[in-house]
C-alpha cells in the first residue's frame, strides 16, 4: 500500500516543486536535501523549479512496472532546467514518442502519477508536456 | 463595494474522439446524432488526468491573470464537480495544496450535477461580497462519464474553468451585478452510490427540467438587473449538446451572434460542471471593455445559478497571461479511436 | 596489509530453480567452495544478497544461513549493495583477512528470485533506483539503461549491432558454461528482433531473472600455503570500491559509469597494475550497453570505443581481451547476490586452468567488476596467480 503519510511528506516538491539552494555556491538540488552535493554546504533557501526545460534524454517503457499498466506505453524522460536541476519525469500528451530528442522543449503540468490500485491513494505529481 | 473576477482561466485537455467513432462501435446512426445533438466530437481526458489536475491548471492560469495575487491571500477555494476523484476525500485540498493556497484557508467540494461549478463561484463571490475573505477560488470541472452505447456517451467529456473572486477595483475583470439562483426537486438525471454510470429521465430531462430551469433563473437575473436580452453582448447557458443553449437562448430571446462567443458544446462535449464556466471562460478571452455577460448554468435534479457581469478595461491587457479557451479547444488536438477511449475511461476490465 | 589468496571455488547452476529453496541453494554453493577448500571451520561467513526480505520475505539472512550449514556461532553478516552485494561479500571477506580480523572466511552470494512474480520481481529490483524520485514515476531497469544506451549513441555512435554483439558473444560463451542459465546461440537478428523492453532495449538486451548462489573460500597466504600445496594459487591483488550518485538526474556525465572508473583505478592502484595487464575480465553485463559502458570505465578501450571493440571480436573468447568468458550476466544468469562473487569464482577459476572449454589461454592476472543499480555503485576485484 502506498503510504499516505509519505506521499504527504512530499508535496512540497512534488506537487509545487519545491527545491532549494545551496546558501554558499547557489547549487540548486531538487529535491531538497541535508547536503550540498557540489560543496557540501548544510545551508540553504528555498526556491522553486520553473515550469520549462529540455529533455536530456528519455526511453519508452514499454514493459511497465506493477501500477502503471494502464499508462503503457510509457515516456519517460531526464529534464534539465535552466537552474541546472535536473530530474525524471513522465511525458505525457507526446504525440510522437519518436520525437522525444535531446534538446526537445517541454513544459510541467499537474498529472496523476499513479494511484494504488483502485482503493489506494492517488498520487499526484508534474509531468513533462513537450512543447 | 464592487465585487468581481479579478483572474479566469481555462483547462482543456487534448485528445478528441468523434461521434462517428462512438456511434460504429454500438451500429448507430452517426449523421443523425450529430444533427440532432449538434455534437460533432467530445473531449476526453488522459489517464493521467482528472478533476483535480484540471482544476489546478485551470486555476494556475486564472492566477496568472489575477496581477500577482499571491496564493495565501485565497480566502477560499471551491471545487464543483460530478467527478471528484475520491468518493471520500476532498479534490480541494489537493488544487489548494498545489497552489500553495494552505493553511489558512476554507475549502469545500460541491456537488449539483451540472452546475457545481457555478455554485463554487456562486459562494466564492457572495463570501467576498460579504467582506469574509479577501479572494475566493471557484472552480467547475469534470472528467464525466457516459454508459457505453447511451446518448449521453456521445457527449461526455473533460475540462475545467476557474475564477477568482475579489474586490480591488484595479484588478476587477469582470463585475459580477446580479446573481440568482432557481432550484427545485426535479429528478431529471441521477447515478445512486456504486453504480457506474448515470441515468436520465430520457425528454424529461428537456422542458421539464433543462428549459423551465434555465429560463427562470435568467429572467428572474434580467429582471434583477432591470436589463433585457437585447441590453447583453454575450450570453452562455448550460451546453449538454450543441442544441439546448441555443435553443434556450432563442426562447429567452437572444440572438446567435450573443450566444456563439460561448458556445463550445459542438467540439467539447459536455463538460458538466465545467460547461457553462468554460463558456464564460471563452467570453472573457474576447470581450471588450464594458460588455455585459449573462451566464446561466444548470444542473439536472434540478437548479440554475444566473449571473449577470460586466467586462471591465482590464480583461484585455490580461487575457494573453495564459492559454485562452479556444486555442485549447481547437489546436493541437489528438484524436483517438473507441478502444483508446475505452482504455482512458476506464471502461476495460483490467487484471486484480 | 596480509595477502589474501582464493582456496575454495563453489558454484550451482543457474536457471529457475523451482525446487530450490534459498537456503537449500546457498547451501549448495557453500559446501561445494567449502569442499574445494578442504576445509570444514572458517572464521566468518560473509553474504551477498540484494532484497531476501522483498524476494522471499526473510531478513536476518547470514544468520540463517550459518545455522543451515551447522555454523551457528560462527560471525557471519549479510551486505548489500544492489546488484554489487556479491562484489561487496568478497570485499569484505577480502577486508577481514588482510586487517588480521580473520584467516579463513567463506565468501558467498545468492538471490532466489523466483517465488514472486513479475511485476513484484520488478519492483524488487526497482529499489536499487532512486524509489521517490526515479522509481515513483514508472521506470525501470531496462529503463534507465536504455537512457544510458541513448545518451551514449548520440555522443558515440554506439548503435543497435554493437549492443546486440554484447549479447551474442556472451551466449556463445555461455554455451561451454556448465552452470550457465542459457546454452542458447543468438545473433544479431534475434537480438534486434525482439520485444522492446524500453526504446531502444529490447529483451535479449537484458539479462535474465535468476536463482543461483556462489561462495568463495578465503584464506590468510599463510594458510593458503598449507591448503593448496602443490595446487595452482590465486590472490586477490587489489580491490577498489566506488559510490556514484544513485540516480541519473544527479551524473555529472550520462555516458560514462564513473563509479566503475573510480572502483577499477583503486584496485589497480592497490595492484600496482593497469588494464593492459588484465588478461580477461568479468563484467557486470546486466544490459549490454552495461558491458560496452564497462569496459571503456576499466580502461579497456578508450571512452566510446566500447561498441567498435566488441563488434570486432576483441572481447571474445580468442580475442585481444576476452570479457565475460563465464557468459556473463546475460547467459550465465544473474541472481543479484551471487553475481559478485560468481565473477570472482571465475576469474579464480580461469587462473587455475580448470575453465575447460572456455579456458583463456596463460591466463595470470584477470578483473572482475560488479555494478549496482544504474551504476550507484561498483566495486572491482584483481587476481593473480601466485
Amino acid at each position: 500500500m502506498d503510504s499516505p503519510a509519505r506521499a504527504w511528506r512530499e508535496f512540497g516538491p512534488r506537487y509545487r516543486l519545491e527545491a532549494a539552494a545551496c546558501a554558499a555556491c547557489g547549487q540548486v538540488s531538487y529535491p531538497a536535501r541535508s547536503v550540498c552535493p557540489e560543496c557540501r554546504g548544510r545551508e540553504f533557501s528555498a526556491v522553486v523549479l520553473p515550469r520549462r526545460g529540455r529533455i536530456v534524454t528519455s526511453t519508452v517503457v514499454r514493459v511497465p512496472p506493477a501500477g502503471f499498466a494502464d499508462q503503457s506505453p510509457l515516456p519517460i524522460a531526464l529534464v534539465e532546467f535552466e537552474n541546472g536541476v535536473r530530474t525524471m519525469l513522465q511525458v505525457t500528451d507526446a504525440v510522437d514518442l519518436e520525437r522525444l530528442d535531446p534538446g526537445v522543449e517541454v513544459r510541467l503540468e499537474f498529472r496523476r502519477v499513479r494511484s494504488d490500485g483502485e482503493a489506494g491513494v492517488i498520487l499526484y505529481g508534474h509531468k513533462a508536456v513537450p512543447v | 463595494m464592487r465585487v468581481g473576477i479579478v483572474g479566469w482561466g481555462a483547462f482543456i485537455p487534448r485528445r478528441r474522439i468523434r461521434v462517428e467513432e462512438i456511434a460504429a462501435v454500438w451500429g448507430a446512426d452517426a449523421p443523425s446524432y450529430k444533427k440532432g445533438l449538434k455534437l460533432y466530437q467530445k473531449s476526453v481526458p488522459g489517464a493521467d488526468e482528472d478533476t483535480i489536475t484540471m482544476s489546478v491548471e485551470a486555476a494556475r492560469n486564472a492566477l496568472a491573470r489575477s496581477g500577482g495575487v499571491d496564493p495565501v491571500d485565497i480566502g477560499a477555494v471551491y471545487v464543483g464537480s460530478e467527478s471528484h476523484p475520491y468518493a471520500v476525500k476532498p479534490s480541494g485540498t489537493v488544487v489548494a495544496e498545489a497552489l500553495g493556497i494552505v493553511p489558512d484557508v476554507h475549502i469545500a467540494d460541491l456537488e449539483f450535477a451540472c452546475k457545481a461549478g457555478t455554485e463554487g463561484m456562486y459562494l466564492a463571490h457572495s463570501l467576498v461580497k460579504a467582506g469574509e475573505v479577501r479572494y475566493a477560488l471557484g472552480i467547475g470541472g469534470d472528467t464525466s462519464q457516459g454508459a457505453p452505447g447511451d446518448a449521453l456517451e456521445y457527449s461526455a467529456a473533460a475540462g475545467s474553468a476557474a475564477f477568482i473572486f475579489g474586490s480591488d477595483e484595479d484588478r476587477i475583470v469582470a463585475d459580477v451585478l446580479h446573481t440568482h439562483s432557481w432550484t427545485t426537486d426535479t429528478p431529471d438525471f441521477w447515478r445512486r452510490e456504486y453504480m457506474h454510470y448515470p441515468r436520465h429521465g430520457s425528454r424529461f430531462t428537456g422542458e421539464p427540467a433543462y428549459f423551465r430551469t434555465s429560463m427562470a433563473s435568467a429572467r428572474a437575473a434580467m429582471d434583477k438587473a432591470g436589463l433585457e436580452p437585447k441590453d447583453f453582448d454575450y450570453a452562455v447557458f448550460h451546453q449538454p449538446n450543441g442544441k439546448f443553449p441555443i435553443r434556450v437562448g432563442k426562447m429567452l430571446g437572444f440572438t446567435m451572434e450573443q450566444l456563439e462567443t460561448g458556445w463550445l458544446s459542438p467540439w467539447l462535449g459536455n463538460t458538466y460542471s465545467g460547461a457553462s464556466p468554460l463558456g464564460l471562460t471563452a467570453v472573457l478571452d474576447i470581450a471588450e471593455p464594458g460588455a455585459t455577460v449573462l451566464v446561466t448554468s444548470f444542473g439536472s435534479g434540478a437548479g440554475s445559478d444566473s449571473f449577470v457581469l460586466r467586462v471591465t478595461q482590464r480583461a484585455a491587457a490580461v487575457r494573453d497571461a495564459a492559454p485562452r479557451t479556444r486555442p485549447q479547444l481547437d489546436e493541437n488536438q489528438v484524436y483517438v479511436d473507441y478502444g483508446t477511449y475505452a482504455k482512458l475511461r476506464g471502461k476495460i476490465r483490467l487484471a486484480e | 596489509m596480509r595477502d589474501v589468496e582464493i582456496i575454495g571455488i563453489g558454484m550451482v547452476d543457474f536457471g529457475e530453480l523451482w525446487t530450490d529453496s534459498l537456503r537449500s541453494i546457498w547451501a549448495g554453493a557453500a559446501l561445494a567452495a567449502l569442499d574445494d577448500a578442504g576445509v570444514s571451520e572458517v572464521d566468518l561467513i560473509t553474504v551477498g544478497c540484494m532484497s531476501p526480505g522483498l524476494f522471499v520475505g526473510q531478513e536476518h539472512l547470514a544468520s540463517l544461513l550459518a545455522d543451515e550449514i551447522g555454523m551457528a556461532g560462527v560471525p557471519a553478516g549479510r551486505v548489500e549493495s544492489a546488484c554489487a552485494s556479491g562484489g561487496l561479500a568478497v570485499r569484505s571477506g577480502f577486508a577481514e583477512i588482510a586487517a588480521g580480523l580473520a584467516d579463513v572466511v567463506l565468501v558467498t552470494g545468492v538471490e532466489k528470485m523466483t517465488d514472486v512474480d513479475g511485476a513484484d520481481a520488478t519492483y524488487a529490483l526497482g529499489t536499487a533506483a532512486d524509489q521517490e524520485w526515479e522509481g515513483f514515476h514508472g521506470i525501470t531497469f531496462p529503463g534507465l539503461y536504455a537512457m544510458l544506451a541513448r545518451a551514449h549513441t548520440a555522443r558515440y555512435g554506439t548503435t543497435r549491432e554493437q549492443l546486440a554483439a554484447v549479447a551474442v558473444k556472451n551466449h556463445r560463451h555461455g554455451l561451454k558454461n556448465p552452470h550457465a542459465q542459457f546454452h542458447l546461440d543468438i545473433d544479431v537478428d534475434a537480438v534486434l528482433q525482439s520485444t522492446l523492453v524500453a526504446d531502444p532495449l529490447r529483451l535479449l538486451d537484458c539479462s535474465p531473472v535468476t536463482d543461483g548462489a556462489a561462495a568463495l573460500v578465503l584464506a590468510s597466504a599463510e594458510r593458503a600455503a598449507e591448503l593448496r600445496k602443490g595446487r595452482p594459487r590465486v590472490k586477490i591483488i587489489g580491490s577498489g570500491l566506488s559510490t556514484d550518485t544513485i540516480s541519473l538526474a544527479g551524473r555529472a556525465d550520462l555516458t560514462e559509469l564513473a563509479a566503475v572508473r573510480r572502483a577499477a583505478e583503486r584496485a589497480y592502484a592497490m595492484a600496482g597494475k593497469g588494464p593492459g595487464d588484465m588478461d580477461l575480465a568479468e563484467v557486470h553485463d546486466c544490459f549490454t550497453i552495461a558491458e560496452i559502458m564497462a569496459i571503456e570505465a576499466c580502461g579497456f578501450c578508450e571512452p566510446g570505443r566500447g561498441g567498435p571493440v566488441t563488434e570486432a571480436g576483441d572481447t571474445a573468447l580468442g580475442g585481444r581481451l576476452p570479457v565475460n568468458p563465464s557468459g556473463g550476466l546475460k547467459a550465465k544468469g544473474h541472481p543479484v547476490g551471487a553475481t559478485g562473487v560468481a565473477q570472482v569464482a571465475e576469474i579464480a577459476l580461469q587462473l587455475r586452468g580448470e575453465a575447460g572449454d572456455r579456458q583463456v589461454e596463460d591466463a595470470t592476472t584477470g578483473l572482475a567488476q560488479n555494478m549496482g543499480g544504474s551504476g550507484g555503485s561498483s566495486i572491482v576485484h584483481i587476481l593473480e596467480v601466485v
